[in-house]
């Protein structure tokens, strides 16, 4: 059943600090721990943690009142006008004498790494439920990060504001799931601060400070590098023993660096130089390095003359899931392509790149990406950050081949595919799903898992109203629309929450497109055989209706290896010509021609035939 | 093709009548159905206008009144505008004119101003589709109207046409042009219908014309208007022998003109521009000594020369071989002079003809 294995830590009653004068500026520096609580918040997408954030910056007087604006650490672009938080941030601000460190993380589950990371340098997280909804997936998940970690959990319904609130309702759901006291649940509104203060105080109380010898050689986690165009890489840290100095010569334990401390400082939010860092401090380190790779998360910083033993307990990047080509619709832009992405890299360690060439394309990228919103994201960087204009080839996995040589291959383009005869065995990668809807919806996301060839391992009821069900679901058919097909049939209630679950063997088949005959690599795709006839003729109507008519006949067929399996023609066209010439106004007529020819170089030449940008994206968009 | 090739320096006129009826369900010119109490300002601003652009013009080989309605004005007041333009010796001088406002004192005043060109909005001889265009006249008024114009000794007539109406089969298109050729026009103006934005007909995709049909429908007229004896000279234009309309050729050939009233362009110099839009605007800023030009371009010499080779391709003159790329060839055939025009299903393509056309290398 769901309740978790691990009993909660309960918040020790610990004596009053006594009450110092609020100083966020002022470093604590290896002066004792006592003061110090670190914590992440972590909730399920939208329950307000940055919300929850802005009013703890504002109660604390971290920022003031006429530089305050809503999601205030959301700063990228692209985070203020999604409303969604995407890389974590952490900043310190201070709390009756207490110094607190914390870090809004993003909930959405493609970025459930940051969630990792984050928890990495903390004692402790505040755990947002939103008091209208209740427990969702990534409340699930990211809770039993929490656990895992060993760390001590502050459970919170946010938005008791809301009219639809049921606080006392979910406080029950999270002692029956979650196994905590729902007398230790605190109830707050992150939009009016009511209860935050308490809160705040509830941090205080349950979390403990971090321990740690000031004079022990040194050890920092670095938690997260992002490359800043001025200053170089910029890492977050949280040091563990011993102190950060600037002006000391570091080794990067892992990367086996060596660099010159340049800066420490704390984010306050403001940055701020400091001169060092103490044991359970959280800020921020420069070193002068270039490349992120050498500061990479889960790297241990130690003082070049006097070693740590041994670094601490690190983590991998995330690997990535979705792979798919990126090119420049413009082919004289592909070294700006390459050099946007590895720009891009050095604030997303998580994308990966390779060179690839396409019959149809040209040259372009293999992407890897940790899900499909990471994806589009990334794309809508490149083309936003970089001014650079991109076709996406179709979201595809990383299949494992066993050919009949023996070999072991693995390809995450279509395309690379080894002939049909050539192949022993194809698997994929496939996940564990967990779904949490309301009861009511239980049949159609049954209908939904079955029809992407999930098979179900269990079902269990939340409370009478809710259920959540674990499923074994192909990788490749949840990164098509699964996610979107689940939130319309359940009228936006369910939430999805996966993990790896190794790879199946399956019978799996490409499918080719040929335009005009000629085979188009970038519409290649990797099905199940059962479904490649219907996959085969769906495509093909959408490409139809995609495709423009051209000045001659295109027909555009599917096919598994030579065997046509279905066939569209889009008729030449006929008649497209300015009948009527309005008294002599020739401009109007020259800029109709003009951008006649802007729309052709939104299109990609196939051979002789024109192919709209959108193809490659919609008509990868089936609706199945 | 001899009066392509006319030699004389053209220089032609447009005059603008921004007042009609009615509106019809396809239109989006310039037009307005509830102003007609402006007519006179807006007349005497013409008339104005003419006055003070006269001085720098050549002489004028062609005037077009265009509209709008340009027979729901008294034929007077044309006559004012005509009466201050340094007219050539033979100028050619169009008036369009609604059907149903066609009356025989009204053409026997146009002859008497020197009108020697009528140009007749007919679209159709089928009732359902004048229906369905939204016009108001009706066939016999169209015979009364051609009778009219013969009777007054006014020498050239046109008839404009469209095709591609909802609801009209091949048949009711068939039955459009011979009628229209049993009148015995001098010359035919064919266009497509166009669905304009902001139009009854345009807004409403179930009364979109089908572009195959369309096709169909233009090849029936090319080919039974070349069976009797027209001769086509633009996509949209056929005549018989020496009647082509010497001011829309002019369009065609990047030659000068200036444009009177609202919504008029002209192109002087190498320059096009345009005046403002509604007929109040132009009355202010004709009353305020104010120039009622809104807008304005001049091309790049390299710009200028694409829109020169755009326009020939246009026409029956065509383009210089080496303008055009291949993979268009099997649309195009050989015209006067080595060069190569539009076949009939090259000219249903012409867009996608005209947006590969470059600039001869020069040898
Ligand atoms: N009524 C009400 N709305 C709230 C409250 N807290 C947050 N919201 C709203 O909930 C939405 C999501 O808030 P965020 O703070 O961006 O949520 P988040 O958890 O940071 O979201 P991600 O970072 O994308 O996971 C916003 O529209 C907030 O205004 C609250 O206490 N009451
Ligand atoms: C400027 S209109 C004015 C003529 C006159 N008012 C009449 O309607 O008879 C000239 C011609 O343009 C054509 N026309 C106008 N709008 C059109 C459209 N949307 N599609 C095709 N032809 C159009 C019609 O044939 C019309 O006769
Ligand atoms: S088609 Fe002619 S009559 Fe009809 S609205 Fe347009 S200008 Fe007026
Ligand atoms: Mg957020």
């Amino acid at each position: 059943m769901l309740s978790v294995s691990k009993p909660t830590p309960q918040g020790t009653v610990r004596p009053a600090m006594p009450h110092v004068p609020p100083a966020a500026a002022i470093p604590i520096g290896g002066a004792g721990t006592g003061s110090i609580r670190n914590f992440s918040i972590i909730a399920h997408i939208d329950h307000g943690k940055s919300t929850l954030s802005d009013r703890i910056l504002e109660l604390t007087g971290a920022v003031e009142e006429r530089s305050m604006r809503a999601q205030y650490l959301d700063s990228m672009e692209l985070e203020r006008e999604r409303g969604i938080t995407i890389k974590a941030q952490n900043v310190r601000v201070s709390w009756r004498g207490h110094t607190l460190h914390l870090i809004d993380t993003p909930g959405h589950v493609d970025f459930g790494y940051e969630v990792s990371r984050s928890l990495a340098a903390c004692e402790g997280v505040v755990l947002l439920v939103d008091a209208a909804q209740g427990i969702e997936a990534q409340t699930l998940a990211n809770c039993y990060l929490a656990l895992e970690s060993d760390l001590t959990i502050v459970p919170v319904l946010n938005k008791i504001d809301l009219p639809a609130a049921e606080p006392d309702l979910y406080a029950s759901e999270i002692e029956r799931v979650l196994g905590i006291d729902s007398g230790e649940v605190l109830a707050i509104s992150a939009k009016t601060g009511e209860g935050v203060e308490a809160l705040l105080d509830a941090i205080i109380e349950r979390i403990p400070p971090p321990g740690g010898d000031p004079h022990a050689p040194l050890q920092a986690l670095i938690f997260d590098s992002h490359f800043d165009q001025y200053r170089g890489v910029v890492s977050s840290v949280r040091v563990v023993n011993g102190r950060l100095c600037a002006g000391d010569r570091l080794r990067f334990m892992h990367a086996g660096g060596l660099h010159l401390s340049e800066e420490v400082g704390l984010r306050l939010p403001a940055v701020t130089p400091t001169d060092a860092l103490g044991p359970g401090e959280v800020g921020y380190l420069i070193a002068g390095i270039k490349d992120v790779a050498e500061a990479r998360s889960g790297e241990t910083v130690t003082s070049a003359a006097a070693p740590a033993d041994a670094p601490l307990a690190g983590y991998d990047d995330p690997k990535p899931m979705v792979f798919c080509g990126l090119y420049p619709v413009d082919g004289d832009e592909y070294p700006d392509l390459r050099d946007a992405l590895a720009k891009l890299r050095l604030n997303d360690a998580s994308v990966t790149f390779e060179p690839e060439t396409s019959g149809a394309l040209g040259f372009g990228f293999r992407c890897g990406f940790l899900g499909l919103l990471h994806m589009e994201i990334v794309r809508e960087r490149l083309e936003r950050e970089f001014g650079l204009s991109l076709i996406a080839t179709a979201p595809s996995v990383a299949y494992r081949v066993r050919t009949d040589d023996d070999q072991e291959l693995e390809v995450d383009n279509p395309s690379d595919l080894p002939a049909a005869g050539q192949i022993a065995e194809i698997a994929e990668p496939m996940l564990t799903v967990s779904v949490l809807t309301p009861s009511s919806y239980t049949g159609a996301v049954m209908d939904l898992c079955q029809s992407r060839r999930g098979s179900m391992t269990s079902m269990d009821y939340l409370s009478p109203e809710r259920v959540e069900l674990r499923y074994e679901l192909p990788l490749a058919e949840v990164v098509t629309d699964f996610f979107d097909q689940l939130k319309s049939r359940t009228q936006g209630y369910a939430s999805l929450d996966y993990d790896h679950a190794g790879y199946r063997a399956e019978r799996l088949v490409r499918v080719d497109i040929l335009l005009n005959g000629e085979p188009v690599d970038a519409f290649s795709a990797v099905r199940h055989r059962d479904g490649a006839y219907p996959y085969g003729k769906a495509i093909t109507a959408k490409l139809a209706e995609l495709i423009p008519r051209q000045l001659f006949d295109v027909p555009i067929q599917a096919a598994i290896g030579g065997r046509i399996i279905a066939r569209e023609t889009v008729k030449a066209k006929r008649k497209d010509v300015l009948s009527k010439c309005y008294g002599g106004d020739i401009t109007r007529k020259r800029k109709l021609l003009e951008r006649q020819k802007e729309g052709k170089k939104r299109m990609k030449a196939i051979g002789r035939v024109e192919v709209p940008n959108e193809a490659f994206v919609s008509a990868l968009r089936l609706d199945q | 093709m001899t009066v392509l090739d006319c030699a004389s320096p053209a220089f032609g006129v447009y005059c603008h009548i921004p007042f009609c009826t009615h509106r019809c369900d396809y239109c989006a010119f310039a037009t307005w159905t509830d102003r007609n109490h402006l007519i006179g300002d807006y007349m005497a601003s013409c008339r104005r206008q003419a006055r003070e652009l006269a001085g720098g013009m050549p002489p004028v080989t062609s005037v077009f009144f265009g509209g709008g309605t340009p027979n729901l004005v008294p034929p007077s007041l044309l006559g004012d505008v005509l009466a201050e333009l340094p007219l050539a010796r033979g100028a050619e001088i169009t008036v369009e004119c609604n059907p149903d406002l066609v009356t025989p004192e009204q053409m026997q005043a146009y002859r008497a101003l020197g009108v020697n060109r009528i140009s007749l909005g007919v679209q159709s001889a089928v009732p359902h589709v004048l229906d369905v265009l939204g016009r108001r006249h009706d066939p016999q008024m169209v015979t009364a109207s051609v009778d009219a114009v013969r009777r007054a000794g006014i020498g050239q007539l046109n008839l404009d046409l469209i095709y591609g109406t909802p609801t009209e089969s091949l048949a009711d298109w068939q039955r459009t042009l011979v009628e229209a050729i049993d009148l015995g026009p001098d010359h035919l103006s064919v266009y497509g219908l166009t669905p304009e934005p902001g139009t009854p007909l345009g807004d409403d995709p179930s009364r979109r014309p089908d572009d195959d049909e369309m096709a169909d429908k233009y090849l029936i007229a090319d080919e039974l208007l070349s069976r009797v004896g027209y001769e086509i000279y633009e996509i949209s234009n056929w005549a018989r022998p020496g009647a082509q309309c010497r001011h829309n050729l002019l369009y065609w050939q990047q030659g000068s003109y200036a444009g009177i009233g609202c919504a008029a362009h002209s192109h002087r110099g190498g320059r096009r521009f345009w005046s403002v839009r509604t007929p109040e605007r132009f009355i202010a800023a004709i009353s305020a000594g104010t120039s009622p030009m809104a807008g304005s371009e001049e091309l790049e010499p390299d710009e200028r020369r694409v829109e020169a080779l755009q326009l020939a391709l246009r026409t029956s003159v065509g383009v210089p071989a080496d303008a055009l790329p291949d993979d268009v060839e099997h649309l195009l055939e050989p015209a006067a002079g080595g060069r190569l025009k539009l076949t009939a299903r090259g000219r249903l393509l012409a867009n996608e003809v005209a947006v590969r056309l470059g600039l001869p290398s020069e040898q």
